[in-house]
């Protein structure tokens, strides 16, 4: 199982689009830096399909940075040790960048 | 790095004399930066530096001379939101003197 | 001060914090300011992201954008066009933007583009 980080908005590159079509069951995704903008209510239509055994979270620090209140509910707020918990727990981390 | 001695504490500064951490600024440290500038702080001095302190706390940043006239002219009057005033109480470039005597960073763009 | 005045249009297109594009932005248009110059900013794709209120990355270590934003208005910045088309994109609205914003259609920033001397891009 991996962890699969994004640090990319949905439109400044192809990164999240590709790391979404690159999920197996189980793994999980990490949006940080950027990438937690697509935790935006706006664009919850890019995870619909993703399948239930994905589990999602955002790192908190870089979503209050950015003035990000009103978030995805699929997606869980981490901490920067939660960050490297998860980083231990999945097999492996591909960094989409 | 460069020190100065505040109440016999060596604080670090940059090389222009502005402090490098704004934790380190006191009042007595401000009498102490503007001795060096060879400035006496009066009262008049004090509500410019309040001011100038206030626009940090609110805006992340030092002033330039146009928008501390403004800080200065909105919270004080008119008759002190004037170049020539603040002039007159930190003379050559005010912004950035008095941004050095209030703990603050240098302007950026300050010419 | 010389009497010659250029008006310049600074286009934001990058979200803030990831990279130093809207950080080198503000600093060219105090930059401006300072030289007494006639300023527009222009807001479109990402960058929209950078007017979003309440931001506190202190937790990055990084400085406050949003009140680096609200303190153009002292500098007598307030010509902030927004390209509506990014903020629809993003699911936000003009209301969500604590700030004196003017939107702009596709057609209103090729007018705005046309209207300024110089144009630089971050």
């Amino acid at each position: 199982m991996t962890l699969h980080t994004i640090n990319k908005t949905p439109t400044e590159s192809s990164a999240l689009n590709n790391c979404l079509a690159s999920l197996s069951d189980g793994d999980a995704l990490l949006l940080i830096e950027n990438g937690v903008y697509a935790a935006m209510p706006g664009y919850a239509e890019l995870f619909t399909r993703l399948p239930a055994s994905v589990q999602c979270y955002l790192l908190g620090e870089d979503s209050s940075a950015r003035g990000l209140n009103d978030l995805n509910p699929d997606f869980r707020s981490i901490d920067y040790d939660g960050f490297v918990e998860l980083s231990c727990r999945y097999n492996k981390v591909v960094s989409w960048f | 790095m460069t020190e100065i001695l505040i109440n016999d504490q060596p604080v670090p500064v940059d090389p222009e004399g502005f402090l490098r951490n704004l934790g380190d600024w006191t009042p007595e440290a401000a009498e102490q930066l503007a001795l060096q500038e060879g400035v006496q702080l009066t009262e008049a001095h004090w509500e410019i530096l309040t001011v100038l302190r206030q626009f940090y706390q609110t805006f992340e940043m030092s002033p330039a001379m146009r928008p501390l006239v403004k800080a200065v002219a909105a919270e004080l009057g008119p008759d002190k939101g004037k170049s020539i005033y603040l002039m007159s109480l930190f003379p050559g470039s005010p912004a950035k003197l008095a941004s050095k005597i209030a703990g603050l960073p240098k302007p950026t763009n300050c010419l | 001060m010389s009497d010659t005045k250029k008006s310049f249009l600074i286009i934001n297109r990058k979200a803030p914090y990831g990279c130093s594009a809207a950080r080198d932005a503000l600093d060219v248009a105090l930059t401006i300011s300072v030289f007494e110059q006639p300023l527009s900013l222009l807001f479109m794709d990402d960058a929209v992201l950078q007017l979003l209120p309440a931001q506190n990355p202190a937790g990055i270590g990084q400085k406050n954008l949003s009140a680096n934003l609200a303190m153009l208005e002292m500098y007598d910045i307030d010509q902030l066009h927004v390209c509506s088309e990014a903020l629809q994109q993003r699911g936000l609205r003009a209301e969500d933007i604590e700030l004196n914003i003017n939107l702009l259609d596709r057609s209103g920033i090729a007018t705005l583009i046309k209207q300024h001397d110089q144009v630089l891009s971050f």
